[in-house]
């Protein structure tokens, strides 16, 4: 903590500067300039000062090569949270661009800059290893996107959505602080390293058993995996969908970055074993139960939604359980170098996808008034374009190559076979992830063929897709599409930040 | 030369889809010329392949450096051949989709997609790559016959995805399972498939991972009793469409049981070769028997094609090379005289009489009405029995051979078989085209004006035929590829595992 | 003899050609296919007469050999060759055709289509009946039976899609039996090659090689050699046919449009009998010899039974399709006496050589005899329409002399009267079971009475006693009708004086058979 001046401090908090004052001139510009503009003039224009923020906040992550750690961990800035970081302004970026032509509040200055501040909330998750300074940024993120979701006061749908998430939120942050408080009461400590050594002498503690399922159910809330995923479709469906979007990404990256640091560094010395017939009490096992719960429930009840967002949440509740995997994984230290890159290659292609899928769903959703599976019936002749960029995305979350999801798993599940090479210790889950995702093919293909398959009404005019809409969801296929036909690109980069890390 | 084959197919898909919309008549010639194009690079590559001249490596650059991945093409006359064979396949394909009109350009889009991830998998010699391919060889079908299929096209569409899924589902799990433990024990990351090979892997993993590769490509081949997705998909798929399941599609998962499952996991396989023989026995005798008692036209077929798979997968269990050279050639003879048997049932019987029923049929006397569609039938047919002069007589009787040696009860039962399929062969053939009395009784069918057999459709039917006479007069043409490829598999089948 | 662009190559391409040929001319193009049709086949014919008149009578090698390599890496070769049997069995296929083509001329559906296939039937018999490599003989065995199930299929009578696909099933269940033998003759020695393998088998080696390279769970070299020769023999047993395997044949016979019955039992028939003694025999003599008397059974039972089914029917054509059985029968029972283990005299050689002649005169006679029969039948069944039950008929002598005398010349060529064909082939053949088996032969004899019995019965019945009013303008043989028939009848008495004529071109290849059997 020496040496570290308000100067470097500010350098190394400088994205995060950045999206603050972006969020300020949002509110400045829509509410100050905009006021008496039409609805989607505002949109439009605080779209363009959002997107802004994030392109000069893009800028300043790719030029610093700030490396800080402040304070035993409090604020931990190095080469890899500058990745996630990218990863979750590009998200929110994507997340602004879908927002561009919507319509569903009169709090568009609000709305944006909420947005920026959740997303500042999670880049601060993402980057300390104090619980603390986790807890309140995890406040930061909640709280922004418990408005977020309730932002559209149109329909009761919505807001009961956003009662929903928030109850569940809160009581997810009581979980977590109660167990971070024991913890600290363990462990005497604040700090993940700390802790670590701290819980060395209670290992056979049970309150150390009770704080880590709190610890983890609380993360397991915000991740949605079952048995915490209750909110997850009522919030998917009712939410504005930028909003669900953002939900469903970015603030998935940043709760899986900061959960796995908990689990890997906090509680070291306490993983236990998941292995099939040599299940040890820590925190593996506990992740293998609800990775199993998640891959099997999410996958299963997904086959019987007919909403389009709906399903999403279903199978993004699955998609949770395959990413724990990955976690699980980072468990053994012969992996976890490898299974940190297969993770965070994982979620923010995942988040990409899951953009680009919202993305679809919004325009569909505004020009038809409903947003059920059938109601896509003949999309491939009403808009082409639309229904490639479904066909991409669906694809890619049902891990179909070249496209990314395809790569995703494949490195998640080669990540959690190699944890233990001699005994293919977690083959079980391994093999139960990879039979659900051909029960995830099942509903995807349900989807598409409504999109290509189904007639649809003949007079049905086109749609037509606005530009921006069109920018975001050629960009986001685009991207699903190279990252999966060359996933070098990203893993490259990954495995340098990581190799160059604190080692996590 | 080899390789172009991919990218030209690819090149093709991207092309259709720029065409401007309701283009029908060009996309069926870009996509022609894209086929041709496709073949003129395989044939072109074959003659440059010396055969017997063992592997030779087309493309090799790293892919995904962490995990050894390499974008490793490669080929060996087993490959060759096929590639060969999808040629083929493809093309006639496509002269028999002459009369796609609906949303053509996306038909041929798809269709090119597949023939592009068929490419692949042929090509492929690292196990990830050929995967890749391998499952992108899987969504176009679904759209091929959800979209432009007949009967039950939705099922059979979405049976087949699952299906043809889940099998690569258990192959990826047994990919990475052999990924792992070749990379603890060499301490070297590689999915290439030779390097695999070299590795020897405890017999207790091969005896579990074999199965689940074998099984996982099984499904696709149409390994008895998982099978069940081929006639559906086929009887559901549009003619061209079908050609490609029952031509290509097959033979993918006979490859990579070739390529990845038994050259990987030899002691494996000799654990469980008995089984797999009779799995593949009763696949021969239970495909035929189905087909005898099929009502519609399609369906005959379409379980003939699980029958015939039977003897590729015998082949590929006697473990001899007599056997495997005979599974190869199999491959190539059943890809061609099924696509030829489903271009006559789908696209000059049904496209014109609307029906596949064979009681139906009967009444048309079709024999009369399409003397074309009669012939090509019936040297088709005669083809499918294994009649000598044609190429599934050289490729059964190797098989015939290779089962004498190691399984003579399976060469017994799989005699039976050929003479079952002589029979459903001759019940479709009589009732379909040469019924008398019922058609004389009512006078002329309704189906009177039945359009004449156009001239994409000669063509395509005189190039199946001439590919498969071509190998049943002359099989050296191929078997000059086949055999040293094979005897040099054989020979790292001997070494692997030497227990 | 080596030639490169061989003669038998010609033979058989030209019926194949030139039934591609005829298939290709439009459909109503009808007196150009026939008479392109019978051009060809009268091609055929005199490069047959050629070769027979080229043919060293005095060498017992094989003759107008062509050799080429086919399939090396499975000793696939294409390999054809004559002897005296495989020439005689050339002139009888190439003697029938254009017979058979002549008592078609009246067809009127499809007329080229129907050329094609009995022309494409003719290439088939010339190659089976000249290919001394299993790959390629079996290639024509096979395909020999396409042309033949669409002529029973589409030009046939009440049930031919039934007696056709019985047919052609029974036929292909057979072959697969003799596919799966060689296969696994092909693995115990690498061999396909029909003059390699006899060589084995004279020399007995083959039964040891087959357990040295099989040896299928604890079966021993016996037994194994045993089941590979019985899926060998079910082949050819289902083609002659013995009982019983027989039960395809009357309906398929009955079925058939005339003059496919008379290539199917004047040729087609024989392609059995010669595969019993090109293959069979040669190949598999020691499993013959342990089988001698079962085998000998089955002569004695088809010969017997297939006269009394014979006796029993009404239909004509069902009558002479069982005729045929029987007269098989005596083909099957002179070969399988000459497997007796005898004595060294050279008497028992002569005895041997006597059974084996008869064979090959019986297999040529009854080719002959049965065609003229059944193309007599044909011609009966146009001039009445379609019938030819025993009892539809009576006293046609008096409208028709010229008929029934050259019909009753025929069926006493068939039933044995000495001074015409038949009788020559039976005497050689009952000269020398009684030497070698004389119980057998014995039994025999009660099959020549019974055929004597109701041929005479069917001449009684259709050519005397009161004539119907009806058949009362029976018209006679058309003068164009009797010169299709002459040359043949002709050929019946010259072969009843003058056997030497055939003798002549088999006596050699007989006498080498015979020393190759041996004395034990």
């Amino acid at each position: 903590m020496t040496g570290v001046g308000y100067s470097d401090l500010l350098a190394a908090l400088a994205p995060e500067t950045a999206l603050v004052l972006a969020a300020v001139a949002v509110l400045f510009v829509d509410m100050g300039l905009m006021r008496s503009a039409p609805l989607r003039q505002r949109f439009l224009t605080a779209c363009a000062v959002a997107g802004l923020g994030c392109l000069v906040t893009l800028g300043i992550l790719a030029s610093s090569g700030a490396h800080l750690r402040f304070l035993d961990g409090v604020l931990v800035v190095d080469s890899l949270t500058q990745w996630v970081k990218v990863f979750l302004v590009v998200l929110t970026l994507f997340t602004a661009g879908i927002s561009a032509q919507a319509e569903f509040t009169e709090h568009v200055g609000e709305y944006f800059a909420l947005v920026l501040l959740a997303t500042v909330g999670m880049m601060f998750l993402v980057s300390t290893e104090e619980i603390l300074m986790i807890f309140v940024s995890l406040e930061l993120t909640s709280l922004s996107l418990y408005v977020l979701a309730a932002l559209d006061k149109r329909t009761r749908h919505a807001s009961e959505a956003a009662l929903k998430y928030f109850l569940f939120g809160s009581v997810a942050a009581a979980f977590t602080l109660f167990g971070l408080s024991l913890v600290y009461g363990l462990s005497g400590a604040t700090n993940l390293t700390g802790i670590a050594a701290g819980l060395r002498a209670h290992r056979s503690d049970p309150l150390l058993a009770v704080a880590v399922v709190m610890v983890i159910m609380g993360f397991g809330f915000k991740v949605a995996v079952v048995p915490f995923h209750l909110w997850a479709p009522d919030a998917y469906e009712g939410a504005p969908v930028p909003a669900a979007a953002l939900i469903a990404s970015g603030s998935k990256v940043a709760s899986f970055f900061v959960l796995a640091k908990i689990a890997v560094l906090g509680f070291a010395g306490v993983e236990g074993s998941g292995a099939w017939g040599q299940l040890r009490a820590g925190w593996l096992p506990v992740l293998a139960v609800l990775a199993v719960g998640s891959m099997v429930l999410g996958n299963l009840t997904a086959i019987a939604q007919g909403h389009l967002r709906r399903l999403l949440a279903y199978s993004a509740i699955a998609h949770a359980g395959y990413v724990l995997l990955g976690l699980m994984a980072m468990g053994y230290p012969s992996q976890r170098s490898a299974a940190l890159a297969a993770v965070l290659y994982y979620v923010a292609t995942y988040g990409l996808t899951t953009v680009g899928a919202f993305g679809v769903a919004s325009v569909i959703e505004r020009v038809l008034g409903n947003g059920r599976i059938d109601a896509l019936a003949g999309l491939s002749r009403r808009s082409p374009l639309l229904a490639l960029c479904l066909m991409v995305f669906l694809l890619s979350l049902a891990g179909i190559p070249p496209l990314a999801g395809f790569f995703g798993k494949f490195g998640l599940f080669t990540a959690a076979m190699g944890a233990d090479p001699a005994g293919l210790g977690l083959l079980w889950l391994v093999g139960i992830a990879i039979a659900m995702s051909t029960v995830s093919l099942y509903y995807y293909l349900r989807v598409l063929k409504q999109a290509y398959v189904v007639a649809g009404d003949e007079e049905a005019s086109r749609i037509v897709v606005p530009w921006t809409d069109r920018l975001v969801l050629i960009a986001a296929a685009v991207g699903v599409f190279l990252l999966g036909a060359l996933p070098e690109l990203l893993l490259g980069p990954l495995a340098r930040a990581i190799a160059g890390g604190n080692g996590f | 030369m080899f390789a172009w084959t991919i990218y030209i197919s690819f090149a093709g898909v991207a092309v259709l889809m720029l065409l401007p919309r309701d283009q029908g008549g060009r996309a069926r010639w870009v996509a022609l010329g894209t086929a041709l194009a496709g073949a003129i690079a395989a044939f072109g590559g074959a003659f440059q392949y010396q055969a017997g001249s063992g592997l030779q490596t087309i493309a090799r650059t790293s892919w995904i450096p962490s995990l050894g991945i390499d974008y490793h093409l490669a080929v060996d006359g087993i490959s060759v051949t096929l590639i060969l064979l999808t040629a083929v396949a493809a093309v006639a394909g496509i002269l028999f989709s002459w009369n796609i009109t609906g949303r053509a350009k996306e038909f041929f889009a798809f269709y090119m997609a597949l023939i592009g991830g068929v490419y692949g998998v042929f090509l492929s010699f690292d196990a990830f790559v050929l995967f890749v391919f391998y499952e992108i060889a899987i969504i176009p079908k679904y759209f091929l016959i959800a979209i432009w299929g007949s009967t039950r096209k939705e099922y059979g569409a979405m049976k087949l995805a699952l299906y043809s899924f889940a099998g690569s589902a258990l192959v990826l799990i047994g990919l990475i399972g052999t990924f792992v433990v070749a990379r603890s024990q060499t301490g070297v990351p590689t999915f290439d498939l030779t390097a695999l090979a070299q590795v020897d892997y405890p017999e207790s993993f091969q005896r579990w991972a074999l199965p689940l590769v074998f099984v996982g490509f099984g499904i696709l081949a149409g390994l008895w009793p998982f099978h069940t997705w081929a006639p559906t998909g086929h009887v559901a798929a549009p003619t061209g469409a079908s050609m490609l399941l029952a031509g290509v599609v097959m033979k993918l998962g006979a490859y990579g049981c070739l390529r990845v499952a038994m050259t990987l996991f030899p002691a494996g396989l000799r654990h469980w070769q008995t089984e797999i023989a009779v799995l593949a026995v009763v696949g021969i005798v239970a495909g035929a028997m189905t087909a005898l008692v099929q009502k519609d036209f399609k369906f005959v077929i379409g379980y003939s094609s699980v029958s015939h798979m039977g003897f590729v997968l015998l082949g590929l269990a006697t473990l001899n090379e007599v056997g495997l050279s005979g599974a190869v050639l199999q491959m190539f003879s059943h890809g061609v005289i099924a696509g030829l048997l489903f271009a006559v049932v789908g696209r000059m019987v049904y496209d014109r009489t609307h029906t596949r029923q064979l009681d139906e049929l009967e009444g048309m006397r079709l024999a009369r009405a399409m003397p074309f569609a009669a012939v090509t039938f019936v040297l088709a047919g005669m083809a499918s029995m294994g009649l000598p002069g044609f190429s599934g007589f050289v490729a059964e009787l190797q098989v015939l051979i290779g089962s004498w040696r190691a399984f003579p009860t399976a060469g017994l039962a799989a005699g039976v078989g050929i003479v079952l399929g002589v029979a459903y062969l001759l019940r479709a053939l009589q009732r379909a085209f040469f019924a008398d009395s019922a058609g004389d009784a009512r006078g002329e069918p309704a189906g009177e004006a039945i359009e004449p057999i156009s001239l994409p459709e000669r063509a395509g039917a005189i190039l199946l035929l001439g590919a498969t006479l071509a190998i049943g007069l002359y099989p050296r043409l191929l078997l000059d590829f086949i055999a040293p490829s094979v005897t040099s598999l054989i020979q790292g089948l001997e070494r692997g595992g030497g227990s | 003899m080596m030639n490169p662009f061989g003669s038998i190559t010609l033979l058989t391409l030209i019926p194949l050609v030139g039934g591609l040929v005829v298939a290709a001319l439009p459909a109503g193009q009808k007196t150009l296919a026939r008479r392109l049709g019978l051009g060809v086949s009268l091609l055929a014919l005199a490069v047959a007469g050629a070769l027979w008149s080229g043919f060293d009578r005095d060498s017992t090698a094989l003759q107008y050999v062509e050799r080429r390599a086919w399939v090396p890496t499975l000793a696939v070769e294409y390999f054809v060759g004559v002897d005296g049997m495989g020439l005689l069995m050339v002139m009888l296929a190439a003697l029938l055709v254009p017979l058979a083509l002549l008592v078609s001329w009246r067809i009127e559906e499809r007329v080229p289509l129907y050329f094609a296939l009995v022309l494409w039937l003719e290439a088939g018999l010339f190659g089976a009946f000249t290919a001394l490599n299993f790959f390629h003989w079996f290639l024509f065995w096979e395909l020999s039976l396409i042309p033949a199930f669409f002529l029973v299929r589409l030009w046939g009578g009440p049930d031919r899609g039934s007696a056709a696909t019985q047919f052609f099933i029974y036929t292909m269940a057979g072959s697969v039996g003799l596919l799966l033998a060689f296969l696994a003759l092909f693995l115990a020695t690498g061999k396909f090659d029909f003059l390699e393998l006899a060589d084995l088998g004279r020399t007995h080696q083959t039964a040891a090689l087959l357990h040295a390279h099989l040896g299928w769970s604890g079966m021993s070299a016996d037994a194994l050699a045993q089941a590979v020769f019985f899926g060998a023999f079910l082949g050819f047993a289902v083609k002659v046919p013995v009982l019983p395997f027989h039960t395809w044949l009357p309906s398929t016979y009955a079925a058939a449009p005339t003059g496919t019955t008379m290539l199917l039992t004047g040729a087609l028939s024989k392609m059995g009998v010669y595969g019993f003694l090109r293959i069979l025999l040669p190949i598999f003599p020691d499993q013959m010899r342990a089988w001698e008397t079962p085998l000998l059974g089955l002569a004695v039972l088809t010969i017997v039974c297939s006269a009394a089914a014979a006796f029993a029917q009404r239909d004509v054509k069902r009558m002479l399709a069982y005729s045929s059985v029987n007269h098989l029968g005596y083909c099957l029972l002179g070969m399988f006496a000459a497997l007796r283990v005898t004595g060294e005299e050279a008497r028992w050689a002569v005895e041997k050589a006597a059974a084996l002649n008869g064979v090959l005169l019986q297999m040529f006679n009854h080719g002959l005899t049965a065609a003229m029969l059944f193309g007599f039948v044909a011609l009966i069944e146009r001039r009445a329409g379609g019938l030819r039950g025993l009892d539809d008929f009576g006293g046609l002598r008096k409208p028709a002399p010229v008929l029934a005398g050259l019909m009753g010349v025929a069926a006493f060529g068939s039933l044995g009267l000495p001074g015409l064909n038949g009788f020559v082939g039976e005497f050689l053949i009952f000269k020398g079971t009684f030497a070698l088996a004389p119980w057998v032969a014995a039994l025999s004899t009660a099959g020549l009475l019974i055929t004597a019995v109701f041929l005479l019965t069917f001449l009684e019945r259709v050519f005397h006693g009161p004539l119907p009013a009806r058949w009362a303008a029976f018209p006679d043989l058309s003068r164009a009708e009797i010169w299709m028939v002459a040359p043949a009848t002709a050929l019946m008495f010259v072969l009843g004086i003058y056997p030497q004529l055939v003798i002549g071109v088999i006596h050699r290849t007989v006498l080498l058979w015979v020393e190759r059997l041996g004395p034990c």
